[in-house]
């Protein structure tokens, strides 16, 4: 595909890395993120799993570490407080504040709405739980509290990212690389259907509590909040129940009938992204380990490098793909929404 | 004791249906006891039995019917075409419109328009009503997933002019995608889906390997494959001042459910008697686990008041 070098003012792209502890924000630090997002030790952020996340003292230490080399921090408060948890959300607000942080990644209206009254000096970047797929939705939440960038859902292809990006006031974050979302982030209450949690509600998505692995004489089983999701041949490999990537039955036919097991990758699509003039490429992953971190970070600073330096000739590396594919759920990647024909 | 008593209202068909179905169904509506009428197409844009134009006519003739009619717009808005026909809604001129998202949100508070807050938008606490309500929202849907409790907490601090509506039967709409799993189901591409969802009036179950039936799939939307029926929970929606209570249309039977909570609001039939007969019917069963605040699929068993 022809692609042009970018012009001489385009800003480089942002390469936002994911931390669910000190040592993980430290290694995306060392290995080239631009900037690190975190969140609270509660259900104030979507990635609410036990024995992740930050305290006040951690965040702090996060947060000098990375500014010390130049970098920024992000925290993401971006569930859906309902009213007897309203003090927990401010609070982090506050604290986020207080803390120094260079952004709050929010999605609820009440949320960006005390944000941007009380710190108006706060940054504010809607959430992909914003859901925001076009750009009238984007100038909603620019007009109303000055968010100054939107982290896109992972819905659209990429001649729609392009459309959006053209209208939109605010910089455009995609997702490059993780676990995959099929659904609209913010508008999925699959999770709590079956288990009664939901990112929504409660930063979680087919919670680690209501899940059973049980060896039958019919094969490995895994189920959600008592359902069925898959079953494993001997030898198959089996992955988490995550709801909406089961094997379930329509009709005649049983198959992975939302989508399989599967990571988005799009190392590929870097010149396009980065001429189209994308500001930041975030990689999913807070609930991993600080040795994804690393190896991801490490990859993908290197790609957006060898990108800006020269797109014309940019190819993902063999070693990268193969890196990526280690860490990747169910050791295969797709183009997701991006490419029209998954769709 | 409280005698206020909640208007009846159905929501958006979110199936695709034909053009000769869409006619009937509504039809026989102008003439049911619903006081409220949501038109148009909120799921996919591809669906064409209907266009904006068939909407507004068929809006004319419902309200002449006496009906108060709300004009529904998508819920997940990516095309640039898609926008222009929200435009054109937000901009009709004459109906109420319920926003699904947060661009419609902006095009009609930008025309001091009052607008209805639809199940596409999250409203999970008061503030947020409030932000909302300062740009003309006048009516608000509580999210699917959300309990009882949550619901009181929210109605007394609900900002003064706004009324709350209550998801109260129907398959509830779960998710949207950029994917249609219609299509997909069919082994089509959605840029060439053949239109299959018009084969499939209520949509497509999706079950566990085990036949445990638990999603329904409708295009780009995925539902539950269990009916909430909130008819036995009459007496907690008046006590809370619920202004309006939603069904969901389906290809069969939506008659029935209108008469039995419309006799039900008027005292002359018994709610417990009148849902167990609905629940009955239902390939399925029934489910009020949200209202409960269990996992939505449950049904779980209500002291009978």
């Amino acid at each position: 595909m022809a692609v042009s070098t970018p012009s001489p003012r385009s800003k480089p792209l942002e390469l936002v890395c994911p931390a669910g502890n000190l040592p993980s924000l430290k290694t995306a630090v060392d290995h080239g993120a631009d900037s690190v997002y975190i969140g609270f030790r509660d259900d104030t952020n979507a990635r609410h799993f036990p024995g992740l996340n930050f305290d006040a003292k951690t965040a702090a230490q996060g947060i000098q570490y990375a500014h010390g080399k130049s970098r920024r921090v992000f925290v993401a408060l971006n569930t859906f407080p309902q009213p007897d948890g309203w003090s927990r959300w401010q609070n982090a607000v506050d604290q986020a504040a207080e803390l120094g942080v260079d952004a709050v990644i929010a999605a609820d209206i009440s949320v960006l709405d005390y944000a941007c009254r009380r710190h108006p000096e706060l940054p504010l970047h809607l959430s992909v739980q914003g859901s925001a797929t076009n750009y009238e939705a984007i100038r909603f939440y620019h007009e109303q509290f000055g968010i100054r960038r939107v982290v896109l859902p992972r819905v659209l292809s990429l001649p729609q990212v392009k459309h959006v990006l053209e209208n939109s006031p605010v910089g455009i974050e995609v997702f490059g690389f993780g676990g995959l979302c099929i659904m609209v982030e913010g508008r999925c209450l699959l999770s709590s259907y079956v288990t009664g949690e939901s990112p929504n509600m409660c930063g979680v998505c087919s919670p680690a509590k209501a899940v059973r692995w049980e060896e039958t004489a019919n094969g490995l089983e895994t189920r959600l909040g008592g359902l069925l999701i898959d079953r494993y041949a001997p030898g198959e490999p089996a992955g988490y129940p995550t709801l909406c990537k089961g094997r379930f039955t329509v009709a005649d036919q049983t198959y992975y009938a939302i989508e399989e097991p599967t990571s988005l990758n799009t190392l590929e699509l870097l010149p396009e992204l980065q001429n189209m003039g994308i500001a930041a490429i975030k990689i999913e992953g807070r609930q991993r380990s600080p040795a994804y971190v690393t190896q991801v970070t490490k990859v993908w600073r290197a790609a957006i490098d060898a990108c800006r330096r020269n797109p014309a000739a940019y190819l993902p590396k063999p070693e990268w793909l193969q890196e990526l594919g280690k860490v990747s759920e169910g050791r295969q990647t797709t183009l997701g929404a991006y490419h029209r024909t998954w769709q | 004791m409280t005698i206020h008593s909640p208007k009846l209202a159905l929501g958006p068909v979110l199936y695709y249906w034909s053009k000769n179905q869409l006619l009937d169904f509504y039809q026989q509506m102008s003439g049911a006891p619903v006081d409220i009428i949501y038109l148009g197409e909120m799921v996919c844009s591809k669906r064409h039995s209907f266009n904006t134009g068939d909407w507004l006519e068929l809006a004319v003739r419902l309200s002449a019917a006496g009906k108060e009619v709300v004009l529904s717009t998508m819920a997940l808005l990516e095309a640039e075409s898609e926008l222009l026909t929200l435009r054109r809604l937000c901009e009709n001129g004459r109906f109420t419109v319920e926003a699904n998202d947060m661009g419609a949100v902006r095009l009609l508070a930008e025309r001091n328009t009052p607008f209805v807050l639809g199940t596409g938008i999250n409203v999970y606490n008061s503030r947020t009503l409030r932000v909302l309500a300062g740009l003309g929202a006048r009516r608000w849907i509580m999210p699917v997933e959300l309990s009882r409790q949550t619901l009181a907490s929210i109605q007394m601090e609900r900002p003064v002019g706004v009324e709350t509506e209550v998801f109260v039967y129907g398959r509830m709409p779960l998710a949207y995608s950029a994917r249609c799993f219609t299509a997909r189901y069919h082994n089509l591409p959605k840029d060439d889906c053949q239109y299959r969802c018009l084969n499939d009036p209520e949509g497509l179950t999706l079950s566990t390997r085990e036949g445990q039936a638990f999603l329904t799939l409708n295009g780009i939307q995925t539902q539950s494959a269990q009916t909430c029926n909130l008819l036995l929970e009459l007496a907690a929606l008046r006590e809370l001042n619920i202004d309006v209570l939603r069904i969901s249309p389906q290809a069969e039977g939506t008659g029935a459910v209108v008469s039995a909570f419309a006799a039900s609001l008027h005292g002359e039939r018994d709610p417990v008697t009148a849902a167990q007969a609905l629940n009955a019917a239902l390939p399925y069963g029934a489910c009020n686990g949200y209202w409960h605040g269990q996992p939505g699929l449950r049904q779980a068993t209500t002291e009978v008041m």
